[in-house]
């Protein structure tokens, strides 16, 4: 961490030479007020990734993850309606997962009252309530056995003008709401990188339980000169409809009706569609080209486990479309009762 | 918490003393016992096993006798009567055995100012499992029936079921309660092995525990055969979360323990 750095090596000089340590300080000072401020509200700008950040991504479209068979088959299972149980209900985003949705966050500093050094960057995320301690003083993670919360516990360290923060004891969550898991497992390195009052914010999270190789996803966020006042997320959880504590909604294998509507609907193989490393590489087009030309046997879409379902009209050939509806999901995530959270 | 000696152990210390949850090993109780004294000068009065397995309770013994009870006897060590007979049966000596047992479905004793409750985790991991819940501290250990490690380990000789872990896992969501800030902290559970957990941990464990269950119920209701479950895989997508190929408590062992059961409730 530069700053640190920059005052230890002050007060080393300090023991001995008056005048260096006078100069050491003013070093320290000149780094420290020269990083790039992050402080200020924040909100996010939708127009990378929209339909997966705000009206939120079509059951069955597991595409841009590199996944693995793990991954599938539990988002295979997954039924919406699982979010209705009682201790779902209130559940927020993990910390990897949560600046995907639509989100507003305010960040300010924490410093020494008497040194005035950085010793932490803190963040309030509104849309959850969610707070975050991005440590700067150098302190280790805790260990193994300590708790994980949401938010994770994150140390940062700056590169210039770039912020880059580790965070590890994060919960068990999603990738992707429609059910794309991601584990406790999960850790995630961060990049802030600000440009006037636009802030770029590059997550790439590694799971060695769901993902084969990191998750790279980067928003926009941009700098709230009238802050808005949607800051509290009041969550209260209530069962509204009468069910056995046992009972966990989910598809066993084959019963998942809705695996094949996003593949379908786009006109996109269904190996496509289900996702995986090769999928999210530019070289993957001419698998895809080949797909839909009816190409090899061995990149003709197979059918995932599911009953079969009429087709819905194609609208195209290609991976462009009408803007797809958020009705399946709702329709899927009420179907057992309310959820607050399926938005 | 206490952890590297076996299952995890939690100490409750106050002015009337310290109760000591499991034991460990046996194998590191000076520094179990160090550790205890770290936090706590004061008399151990009482133990209590969450289960009679080796890694709960060899240190018994050992700790029992440098605690001491009102009466001035060893340090009493509590469980349910079915862990008591089946450590008798096991050969463990008396000195190492809860005497101070119960029968019926729960215990409870006011200590340091808070009520301890005692819940027998009847069919769980074994039929002498007990739930241990500290009201004021807001703490559960949860003994075996919970797990962040492995799959729950059913030992269906000495009375586990997968039907009492989900009944164990299901009443410790119904005792915990979080945190004001959107599922997240609150009542804190310790696990019989793994990391200090929270509701929204058990939940997804829980989750995981009935999904299995259901998948391979439906195998069973479909007339598979055991190698026929196994090679379907109904625990993909937890296996490299919770699975082991090799150990004392393997992916195949955890799915024919779910497949007896259900073959035989069918």
């Amino acid at each position: 961490m530069k700053n640190t750095q920059a005052s230890s090596s002050g007060r080393v000089f300090c023991i001995g030479h008056f005048a260096s340590c006078i100069l050491a300080l003013i070093c320290a000072a000149s780094s420290a007020s020269a990083q790039i401020s992050l402080v200020g509200d924040w909100a996010g700008r939708y127009q990378e990734d929209f339909q997966d950040r705000v009206p939120g991504p079509d059951l069955g479209d597991y595409t841009g993850l590199p996944i693995n068979e793990a991954a599938r088959k539990y988002a295979d299972s997954w039924d919406p309606s699982r979010v209705s149980l009682l201790e779902h209900q209130c559940e927020p985003y993990v910390s990897p997962h949560i600046y995907r949705g639509p989100l507003q966050f305010r960040i300010w500093e924490e410093k020494d009252p008497n040194t005035q050094e950085l010793i932490a960057i803190k963040q309030y995320l509104g849309t959850y309530q969610q707070w975050r301690t991005i440590w700067l003083d150098g302190r280790p993670h805790p260990p193994e056995y300590a708790p994980h919360t949401w938010m994770g516990f994150s140390t940062g360290e700056w590169h210039g003008d770039v912020l880059t923060v580790n965070t590890t004891h994060i919960k068990a969550e999603f990738f992707r709401r429609s059910g794309i898991p991601s584990s406790d497992r999960t850790t995630l390195v961060e990049h802030y990188i600000r440009h006037g009052n636009l802030l770029s914010h590059v997550m790439i999270a590694t799971d060695p339980v769901y993902l084969t190789e990191p998750l790279i996803m980067s928003e926009e966020f941009v700098l709230m000169e009238r802050g808005n006042q949607n800051w509290l997320y009041n969550c209260e959880y209530a069962m509204e409809i009468d069910r056995p504590k046992n009972e966990v909604p989910h598809f066993l294998e084959g019963a998942n009706p809705s695996l094949k509507e996003y593949a379908e609907r786009y006109g996109i193989p269904l190996d496509a569609a289900r996702g995986g490393a090769e999928s999210t590489y530019p070289e993957y087009m001419t698998t895809l080209r080949s797909m839909l030309s009816g190409g090899p046997d061995k990149a003709r879409p197979t059918t995932p486990p599911g009953p079969s379902r009429e087709a819905v009209t194609n609208v195209g050939p290609t991976l462009s479309g009408p803007p797809r509806r958020r009705a399946d999901l709702v329709r899927s995530a009420t179907r057992g009762g309310w959820s607050r959270r399926a938005w | 918490m206490i952890v590297g000696a076996g299952a995890n152990i939690a100490v409750q210390v106050g002015d009337d003393g310290v109760v000591v949850v499991d034991t460990g090993n046996g194998q590191l109780t000076d520094k179990v016992l160090a550790a205890i004294r770290s936090l706590s000068k004061n008399e151990i009065r009482w133990i209590i096993n969450t289960e009679f397995d080796r890694d709960h309770a060899a240190g018994n013994e050992a700790i029992s006798k440098v605690g001491r009870t009102v009466n001035g006897n060893p340090a009493a060590v509590v469980a349910h009567e079915n862990a008591s007979a089946r450590m008798a049966q096991a050969g463990v000596a008396d000195d190492g055995r809860p005497f101070n047992t119960y029968f019926e479905h729960a215990r409870d004793f006011p200590f340091n100012g808070e009520p301890v409750m005692i819940y027998h985790d009847d069919g769980a991991h074994t039929d002498g499992g007990s739930m241990v819940m500290f009201r004021r501290s807001d703490v559960i250990v949860a003994g075996d029936a919970f797990l962040t490690t492995t799959y729950p380990v059913i030992d269906a000789k000495n009375g586990g079921s997968v039907a009492g872990i989900i009944r164990s896992l299901n009443r410790i969501l119904d005792l915990a309660v979080p945190s004001k800030f959107l599922q997240e902290g609150g009542t804190y559970i310790i696990p019989g092995h793994g990391r200090i957990a929270d509701e929204a941990d058990v939940v997804e464990y829980r989750d995981m525990v009935v999904i299995v269950s259901e998948r391979i119920a439906d195998m069973v209701k479909k007339g598979m055969t055991l190698e026929q479950v196994r090679a379907a895989r109904p625990t993909i997508d937890y296996d490299l979360r919770y699975g082991a190929d090799s150990g004392p408590w393997t992916t195949a062992m955890f799915v024919e323990a779910i497949y007896n059961e259900m073959k035989a409730t069918k």
